[in-house]
C-alpha cells in the first residue's frame, strides 16, 4: 500500500496556543482510517489543515508529492478546485446553505470547479445522490425539509460528486442514532470498496469507528498518542488515554477488562511534576505519570506506535482490587 | 417500594387543541399513545428509542413543558406520596402548582448544557440562587453550601469553580454545575433527557458515574432518557423501548438485554455498542417508523418487522408476562436473540 496523504512534524498555533505539536501521521491509499480524541484535542484542526482552513506553523502535508504547505496563489487554488481532497464538515445544518436546494448544493463544487457543462453537471449530480442512497425526489427539497440522516448524506453526496481521491468525514454520524449512524458508516465503507477513495473519520465515539476503520489514530492535548490497527488498538491498548477511553465507551454487556475509574486520576490527585509544554500531553491527567514524562515521549513502532514512557509498565501499576468490574453482565 | 412517579396510560396529541371533545382529539395527531410506568424511590428507569419515538415528549409531558399546541390528552402523571411530599396530580396542575413542583420534587439535566445557564452570571451564583429559592438558607449560608455541593459533583477546585462564568468551563463540568442546580433543591426524582449525549466517551462516563452515586446516596429517582441502548443499560434497573409513540416492551433492563421479547428491541440491540471492538458488522433497521397521523392500526413496527405475519395487522395490546410487559402479537412464539 501506497501512502497517499504524508503528515510530519504538524504545528498548528492558535494565539501562542500550540494546537497541534509535532504531529506526523500517514495516511494510505484505500484505507480508512478513523481519528479519534476528546473536544480540544486537535483532531479537527488536523483536518483542516489538510484542506488549508488552519494556519501550520511548522511541518508538511504532502499528498501524493505535492506538499500542500507550499501551495499559494494560483497553484493553491488550482489545487482546491480539482477537489482531490474533500471535507465533510461536522454539522450538517449549518454546513448546508439553508436556501439552497439539495441539488444546487450537490453540484456547487463542479459548478465552481468549471470544468463541466450544465448536463454533465446535472448527471454527476444524479449519481452521486445514488451513490449516497438519496432518492432523486428529494434534488428538489431544501435542507430543512429533509431528516438529520439524510443531511449527512447531501453533505457527503457534495463530496462524492467532485470524485475526490480522500475524503475527510469530521464527526459524520455523532447526531444520528444507532441505526442511521451504521447507515452512514456503512456507505463510507461501500464508496471506499466501490471506488477506492480512502476515508479519514474523525469521531469521539469508538463503537461507530470500530465498526469500518482499518487503522486509528488517538490524539490528546494536540499529540499524537497511539496509532495502529483498529482492532488490536482498542482491545489492548498500550496508552493509558486510549485504555480510558475504551473502557469508558456504553455498552450493553460489560466486558471491559479494566473498569474505567481505574484508569482516571483520583480526586484528589496533583502531578507528580510541573508539566510543561514539551511534557507529555497526557501526563498532567494520567494517574501512571512520573517524572519521567516532562519530556514528550517518542512514538515507538511503525505498525502500531505508542507514545508513552510506561507504555509497557502502567499495567502492572494499576491499583489492586481495581480489576473487579462494577456490573456482571 | 412507594412510586415517586405513576405515569398511566398517557396519551399526548399535537395539535388540534386541548382535546377535550373526542372530535378534537381526533383531528390531533397522537404523538405519544398509552404510556404508562413507574419510578420507585432511588429506582433508574431509561426511556429508549429513536428520534421522534415520544420518549422525549413524554418526559417533557413529566416536567409539564411540553412545547406549544403540545398537550397531554389523556392519562395522568401521579408524582409522590410517601414521606416526601403530598400526592400530586401534574396534568391538572396550574402555573403555581408547577412551581411548587418543579426544582423542588423533580428537576432536569438535559443535552446542551450551555443554553440552560446564564452566560453573564458566575456558576457559583445561579447555584446559590436555587439553594437561597428552594432551600431557603440564608445569603450568608449560601456560598459555602454551593461550594460543599459542587464539590460533591466531582468538581475539583469547586472554590474556583464557584466564580467562574460558564464560557470558562468544559462541556462535562457545565453539565456537573447543572446537576448540582438540578438537585439543590433535594428532588425525589431527576429528569435526564440526552444529558451525556453531546459529552466526549470519558466524560460521558464520569457523568454517568455522577448518576449512578447520587442514587446510591441520595435515594435520587431517575428518569433516564437516550436514544442510545448502550447509555440506558450502564444506568438503569429498568427499561422502556418506545417505538412511534407507544412503548413496545418494558422490564428489569439486563433481563431486557438478554432475553428481548420485541423484534424492535432485538433490532435496537443488533445496532447498539456491545463494546466489542472486533465486531465489524454494521447492522441497520431497514424502512422507517411511520409517520404520525399516518399509523397503522395494528402493530405499529409491522412493517419493518422480519416476523410479522397477518395477525400483526390488527390491534396489538401490551400484555404481561412475569416482570415484562411486551407489545407484540407473537411475543410467546418467537424465539429473538439478546445480547
Amino acid at each position: 500500500m501506497s501512502t497517499l496523504l504524508a503528515v510530519d512534524g504538524l504545528d498548528v498555533t492558535f494565539d501562542r496556543h500550540r494546537v497541534l505539536a509535532d504531529l506526523s501521521l500517514h495516511v494510505q491509499a484505500g484505507e480508512i482510517l478513523g481519528i479519534i480524541g476528546e473536544t480540544g484535542s486537535g483532531k479537527t484542526t488536523l483536518a483542516r489543515a489538510v484542506v488549508g482552513l488552519s494556519p501550520v506553523r511548522a511541518g508538511r502535508i504532502t499528498f501524493e508529492g505535492t506538499d500542500l504547505t507550499a501551495l499559494r496563489g494560483k497553484a493553491r487554488r488550482a489545487w482546491r478546485r480539482a477537489g482531490q481532497v474533500q471535507y465533510v464538515f461536522q454539522d450538517p445544518l449549518r454546513a448546508l446553505d439553508p436556501q439552497h436546494t439539495v441539488a444546487r448544493i450537490v453540484a456547487e463544487g463542479l459548478v465552481v470547479a468549471g470544468t463541466l457543462d450544465r448536463a454533465a453537471i446535472d448527471a454527476r449530480v444524479r449519481a452521486a445522490l445514488a451513490q449516497v442512497g438519496l432518492d432523486q425526489s428529494l434534488a428538489a427539497r431544501l435542507p430543512g425539509q429533509i431528516s438529520g440522516g439524510q443531511r449527512q448524506r447531501v453533505l457527503l453526496a457534495r463530496a462524492v460528486a467532485l470524485q475526490p481521491r480522500l475524503l475527510l468525514c469530521d464527526e459524520p454520524v455523532s447526531a444520528l442514532d444507532a441505526s442511521n449512524r451504521n447507515h452512514v458508516l456503512r456507505l463510507l465503507a461501500d464508496l471506499r470498496d466501490r471506488s477506492g477513495v480512502t476515508v479519514v473519520v474523525i469521531s469521539h465515539d469508538l463503537s461507530s469507528l470500530a465498526g469500518i476503520a482499518d487503522r486509528v489514530a488517538v490524539l490528546y492535548g494536540g499529540r499524537l498518542v497511539e496509532q495502529g490497527p483498529i482492532g488490536r488498538v482498542l482491545s489492548e491498548p498500550r496508552h493509558p488515554y486510549t485504555a480510558l477511553l475504551t473502557a469508558s465507551a456504553p455498552s450493553v454487556r460489560r466486558e471491559h477488562p479494566i473498569p474505567a475509574r481505574a484508569l482516571r486520576p483520583a480526586p484528589d490527585h496533583r502531578p507528580v511534576a510541573a508539566f510543561g509544554p514539551d511534557a507529555c500531553s497526557y501526563a498532567s491527567r494520567c494517574p501512571f505519570a512520573t517524572q519521567a514524562c516532562v519530556t514528550a515521549p517518542s512514538t515507538a513502532g511503525s505498525e502500531w506506535s505508542v507514545a508513552c514512557h510506561h507504555a509497557d509498565a502502567w499495567r502492572s501499576r494499576l491499583a489492586v482490587g481495581a480489576m473487579s468490574t462494577r456490573r456482571t453482565a | 417500594m412507594s412510586a415517586v412517579l405513576r405515569v398511566d396510560n398517557l396519551h399526548v396529541s399535537v395539535g388540534g387543541g386541548s382535546g377535550t371533545s373526542s372530535a378534537g382529539a381526533a383531528a390531533a395527531r397522537e404523538a405519544v399513545r398509552d404510556v404508562s410506568f413507574t419510578i420507585g424511590r432511588g429506582e433508574s428507569v431509561g426511556l429508549v428509542g429513536e428520534s421522534g419515538s415520544g420518549k422525549t415528549l413524554t418526559c417533557r409531558a413529566v416536567l409539564g413543558v411540553l412545547p406549544p399546541g403540545v398537550a397531554v390528552t389523556g392519562g395522568g402523571i401521579h408524582l409522590g406520596g410517601g414521606s416526601s411530599g403530598a400526592d400530586v396530580e401534574l396534568t391538572g396542575l396550574d402555573r403555581r402548582g408547577w412551581d411548587a413542583v418543579r426544582g423542588n420534587r423533580l428537576a432536569a439535566v438535559f443535552q446542551d448544557p450551555a443554553s440552560y445557564l446564564n452566560p453573564s452570571l458566575t456558576v457559583g451564583r445561579q447555584l446559590a440562587e436555587q439553594l437561597r429559592l428552594k432551600r431557603r438558607l440564608p445569603r450568608n449560608q449560601t456560598r459555602a453550601a454551593a461550594v460543599e455541593l459542587l464539590a460533591a459533583m466531582g468538581l475539583r477546585r469547586a472554590t474556583a469553580v464557584y466564580d467562574q462564568y460558564p464560557h470558562e468551563l468544559s462541556g462535562g463540568m457545565l453539565q456537573r454545575a447543572l446537576i448540582a442546580i438540578a438537585v439543590a433543591g433535594e428532588p425525589e426524582l431527576l429528569v435526564a433527557d440526552e444529558a451525556t449525549t453531546a459529552l466526549d466517551a470519558a466524560v460521558q462516563a464520569e457523568v454517568l458515574d455522577l448518576l449512578r452515586q447520587l442514587r446510591e446516596e441520595r435515594g435520587l429517582a431517575l428518569l433516564l432518557v437516550s436514544h442510545d441502548l448502550a447509555v440506558v443499560a450502564e444506568v438503569c434497573d429498568r427499561v422502556a423501548v418506545f417505538y412511534a409513540g407507544e412503548i413496545v416492551e418494558q422490564g428489569p433492563t439486563a433481563d431486557v438485554i438478554a432475553n428481548p421479547r420485541h423484534p424492535y428491541t432485538e433490532a435496537l440491540l443488533r445496532v447498539a455498542s456491545l463494546g466489542d471492538w472486533r465486531r465489524r458488522d454494521l447492522e441497520v433497521i431497514p424502512g422507517r417508523p411511520p409517520e404520525p397521523g399516518a399509523m397503522p392500526v395494528g402493530c405499529r413496527f409491522a412493517a419493518r418487522c422480519a416476523h410479522a405475519t397477518d395477525t400483526c395487522a390488527t390491534p396489538v395490546a401490551l400484555s404481561t408476562v412475569d416482570d415484562r410487559q411486551v407489545r407484540c402479537h407473537r411475543a410467546a412464539t418467537l424465539e429473538l436473540v439478546g445480547a
